[in-house]
Order: C-alpha cells, then structure tokens, then sequence
C-alpha cells in the first residue's frame, strides 16, 4: 500500500493572525479557549494523517470538530497555516499549498474532486450538463466531453434524465449527479463531506451501498466526512475521530469498538449499532464450549461471516454455530456469546 | 444668529469651480463622449424613423414595418398573443394621435440610455460585489444619485454637453444607473457559497467561477435591473425634454406651458402606452419582479 495522502501536523486557524493562536495549540488549549482569548477559530490542530491508496477513510465527529475543515485541506480550500499536505500523483507528491496557481487548478481538475453535503448542482444547468462542468472548466473538446459524461450517467443510472434539470430530480438522485460530476473528471481521489446527511434514511442507506458497488469497481481513494457513527462504520475501512479540531483516535472500527482512546469516543460507539459490523469471529467463544456439547450444532460459519447471518440462521434453527477456519472449529457461537458481542461495546471492560 | 449666517460656507462656489474646471479640461473628453452618445442615437433614430425613404412611396408605410417588428419582438421575448395585440393597437394608435416621430426619438432615448446604463452598471456592479471597499465608497455616491433632485444636475449637464438629445441622454443615465448596479451586485453576493467552492474545487479560475456560476446565477437579478432601468429612464422623458432632448417630453411641456389640456392628455397618453409595452415585454417574470 503507498500513500494518496499524507498530512503532517497540519493545523487550520480561520483568522487575521493565526500566530497569535498557533501559541495556543502549542499550548493544548482547547477551540473554546482560543475562540476566546485570540476571536479567532480553530479549525484543525496538528493533525497527522495517512491516507492509503484505494482505502475509504471516515473522517467522524460532532459539527465544529474541524472533519470538513482537514477534508478541504486536500485540495487547497481551507486556510492552512502551519504543516504540510502531501497528495501523491502521477509526477510526485504535490503540496496543493506550495504549488502554482496554474499547478494548483491542474491539480484539482485531474487529481482531487469532490461530492457536497447540498450537492451544490447549478440549477440552471440540465443534469448532462452538470456533470459536465467540471471537464468544462478543464476545456476538454465538446464530442470527448459528451462521451465521458454518458459514461458517467449510464454509471449512475440517470442517463433518461440527461436533460432534465437538476430541480426537477430527488435529493438522492441530485446526488447522484454529485458523484457522476466527481467521478467524470477521473481524478483518483475522491473528497466527500457529508454527502448523503441531507438524504432521508431510505435514500441514504441505498446510496451508501452503490457507493460501495462504485468503490469496488473503481477503486478510489475516498476520504469520506460524517456524523455519523453507524455510517462510517458501514462504508469506513478505517476512521478517524475528531474533536475539537483534534484527531483523538484513527484505526478500523473494529479497533475503535473495541478500544476506545477517550470517554468521546466511547460515548460515540455506545450509542451506535454493531449490528451490521461484527462477523462471527468478534462473537464467538473460543475454543468448544462446554455447553455445545448438549445443545446440537445448527450449522457452521467462517470467522468472516456477517454477524446478521448468524443471527438469520439462529432464528430459523436454534442451538449452537460452529466457527470453522481452515477446516478446523475454532470457536462455538450461541444466543448468549451474541448478546454479549453486541453489547460488548458498552460495557469498559470490554 | 448673525453669527451662524455672518459667514456662509462656499459650497455653491465649490460646485461651480469644480464644474468649470470639468468644463475647461475635460473639454475633449466630454466632446468625444458626447459624439458617440449622438452617433448611437442617431443610429437608433434612422433605424426607427427610416430618413432614407423620404419621399419615395414606402415612407408612409415605413412606420407600420416598425410596428410590425416591434411586434414580432414583442412576441418572440413572451409568446403571449394579449402582449404581441397590445404591442401592435398601441403603436397604431400613437401613429393614429399623430406622435410616432416623438415616439420614436423617446424610444431611441430610453434604449441608448438603458443600454448605457446596463454596459458600465454590470461591471460597476461585479466590482461593488467583489470589493466591499469599491462599494463603501460608491454607496454614498448612487444615494446621491437617486435623491438629489434632476434638475440640479441637468445644469452641469447642459454646460459640458451643450442642448439637445445628449444631456437629456446624460441625465438619463445617472438617474437609472444606481439601479443595474445594486441589482448587479445583490445577485452576485447572494451567490450560494457553496456552488462558489464547487467550481473552485473543481479548479476553476476567478474567471470561470464569475462567468459560470456567478453571472447566471445572478441573471434574474440584471434582468430586473435592465426592466427597471427602462422604467426609469422612461420617466425622465419630460424632464429630458427641458434640456432640448426631443421626444413625446416636448409637447407635454408645451401643452404645459400653453395650458393645453387636449395636447397634453394625447402626448401623456402616449407616454403610457409606451411604458407599458416596455414593460410587458422586458419584465422577467412575475414571481422574481421586484420593480
């Protein structure tokens, strides 16, 4: 795996005199504080981040913990003020802060592109007309731009829709142009802050899943902003928590229900559904319990197997579930180890 | 009180130097601004008047090929049928009052004074809305503009572009370009934000994000900016007329001064029949009119 993009100590200060504030990171003191003391905001502090090649990476926290902020420090749109940016293309690493204007749009043309949380369509343009915008700015010749946005509609589904426009369309289908219009420009990574929070849960829910039927057969690298904790762990192959500004914890949701770094994070995972994130490894009792052999086995799993099958197994045939690995059983599952895996997350010992 | 008025402030003095150093070295300027003012009327007044067929057969036909055009313009902005009819009864009816000459010198006024206004009140007002400080000081200035009364500036007017349709051109303009201008400038700071960060993320120039995104967005806006403009510019015709411009202004004061109430009611009839089919034709829509 190499990097797409790295940050290093980045901090994000929105003001006249982000010094003056700067000496306050340096000091730990919290936004609050700074807000305060200096009336300017802190937007992102010291924040080192690696994202790989092809991985979505969840950037989660409350509103004002400074996610959309680091998002736009990719492609050069917030105030960074102190660290470096590292984004890797095709002719080296480009730091879109120490680059040429001309560099820098060629960048973002090519090498970054974004979906928004209000999806951010021109409504007076027609949908074809809007995913096209972005190789419109680039002056890609009109005939190759008519195929590489069909293309892009066909991918999406909404090639019927090419001359509708955009306020003609559901929220859901809106941001599906929001993506066709990112996906259009080719460009490797894919920026998007909050791109489904304005949907309704239905909606959200299907568009999460062609997200990640795109992301197999694309293979981005994405890094992905939310509230949402349930969201990130759904589509998130790592994320990262913020607070404050602060990045308090980064790793796989697995990791983070299992350890987590603060009472934040921990509130987080408290409130969240493990439902559809542990498999029958994170639920299993090691070894052969003792009371399998009263209760007959049901039926066998991998330690891979999504824990909602289990659970469809279990109400079809009750008694105990065999983990199988390399051909040999490596734990036993029953209605109890389930109960406890699923609130596992709430209990400190963990 | 003596002492409050022993000594008055030379503020008329102020203006009339400043008007007469504008008029002693700014003469080139205001000679060659107002023969390219003349020249564009005149244009608009042989298209509209068609001198070339004097005396041949087709000069009295000429006016109803106006009227036709107008018409079909009428049609083609709206598509309404009540619109096109009105467009056309109205002009004939002026035909038939017998003030299509002055109908026609009024309506070259107000278009080369909306077409003045809307070219340098776009721009003014692109640089208003990207520029706090170029407005802090232009909003005083368009204040002024609005509520010093006409007649005021109609003197300078008169001494830097001499009689005629020029000053009244001149007068024109500054009474109805505040209003392009703060429309211009509302429509492109209402601007979403977010469609601004779009663009840019999608690596366009200051440029591309002003003609893409910024000047379509703001197109209802100028629209009703450039209907205003008519408006206004329509309502000076009268006060134009003081100051030589010809025009239906130029029998109302003369039916004014001679206390002519037949003379009066036909030119001010005329007057609005004009006003209304500008603005039919031009209003945007219903629902954004804010005029």
């Amino acid at each position: 795996m190499t990097a797409a993009v790295t940050f290093n100590n980045v901090s994000i200060i929105f003001g006249k005199d982000p010094d003056a504030a700067l000496k306050l990171v340096d000091q730990g003191k919290s936004r609050d504080e700074i807000g305060h003391e200096t009336g300017m905001v802190l937007g992102v502090a010291d924040a080192s981040l690696t994202i790989e090649e092809g991985e979505i990476l969840v950037l989660m926290g409350l509103s004002g913990s400074g996610k959309s902020t680091l998002l736009r420090a990719v492609n050069g749109l917030a105030p960074v003020v102190r660290g470096d940016v590292a984004v890797a293309t095709k002719a080296g690493p480009i730091n879109p802060y120490k680059t040429s204007a001309k560099s820098l749009r060629d960048f973002r043309m090519h090498v970054v592109s974004m979906v928004f949380q209000q999806f951010a369509l021109l409504p007076w343009r027609t949908v074809a007309e809007n995913v096209g915008f972005g190789l419109e700015l680039a002056n890609v010749p009109e005939e190759e731009r008519s195929r590489r946005v069909a293309e892009q509609l066909e991918l999406v589904n909404l090639t019927k829709w090419a001359n509708r426009k955009v306020n003609e369309l559901s929220g859901g289908m809106q941001q599906r142009v929001g993506l066709a219009r990112a996906f259009a420009t080719g460009a490797p990574i894919l920026l998007m802050d909050e791109p489904f929070s304005a949907l309704d849960p239905l909606i959200r829910t299907r568009l999460q899943d062609e997200l990640l039927e795109f992301q197999r057969r694309l293979k981005k690298t994405i890094l992905f902003v939310s509230h949402d904790l349930d969201e990130a762990f759904r589509i998130g192959n790592r994320i990262a928590i913020m607070e404050g500004g602060r990045i308090i914890q980064c790793g796989t949701p697995q990791e983070i229900v299992k350890n987590p770094a603060n009472q934040y994070v921990a509130d987080f995972v408290a409130n969240m559904n493990p439902i559809n994130m542990l498999t029958a490894g994170d639920v299993m009792e090691t070894g052969i319990a003792a009371s399998a052999s009263e209760t007959p086995v049901s039926g066998n799993a991998a330690p891979t197997t999504p824990l909602v099958d289990i659970l469809d197994a279990l109400a079809r045939k009750p008694g105990n579930i065999g983990v199988v690995d390399n051909g040999a059983i490596i734990g036993t599952i029953n209605a109890q180890n389930i109960i406890e895996g699923l609130t596992r997350h709430r209990r400190k010992d963990g | 009180m003596d002492w409050l008025s022993s000594y008055k402030l030379p503020i008329g003095q102020g203006a009339k130097a400043f008007v007469d150093w504008l008029t002693t070295s700014g003469e080139w300027l205001f000679n060659a601004l107002s023969a390219v003012l003349q020249a564009s009327i005149d244009l608009l007044l042989f298209l509209l008047q068609g001198p070339f067929l004097k005396g041949t057969a087709f000069e009295q036909l000429y006016p109803l090929l106006i009227i036709v055009l107008i018409s079909a313009f009428a049609w083609y902005m709206r598509r309404s049928l009540g619109v096109t009819l009105f467009t056309a009864l109205g002009l004939l009816l002026i035909v038939n009052q017998g003030y299509w000459k002055e109908t026609t010198e009024t309506l070259a006024l107000v278009l080369a004074a909306s077409a003045v206004s809307m070219t340098v009140g776009i721009p003014l007002g692109i640089a208003a809305a990207r520029r706090p400080w170029i407005y802090a000081i232009m909003r005083p200035i368009l204040d002024l503009m609005q509520t010093i009364p006409t007649f005021v500036y109609l003197i300078p007017a008169l001494i830097l572009f001499g009689l005629g349709m020029v000053p009244g051109l001149i007068a024109t303009v500054i009474f109805a370009i505040p209003a392009p201008i703060r429309l211009t400038r509302l429509g492109i700071i209402s601007t979403p934000p977010s469609l601004v960060e779009a663009a840019q993320a999608f690596g366009a120039t200051p440029g591309q994000v002003l003609k893409k995104v910024e000047l379509p967005f703001a197109m209802p806006q100028i629209m009703a900016g450039l209907t205003q403009t008519i408006m206004l510019s329509l309502s000076m015709v009268v006060i134009a007329a003081l100051v030589g411009a010809n025009g239906l202004g130029v029998p109302v004061v003369r039916a004014l001064n001679s206390v002519n109430v037949a003379k009066g009611f036909e030119a001010g009839l005329c007057i609005v029949i004009l006003a209304i089919i500008l603005d039919r034709v031009f209003r945007t829509s219903d629902a954004g009119d804010v005029a």
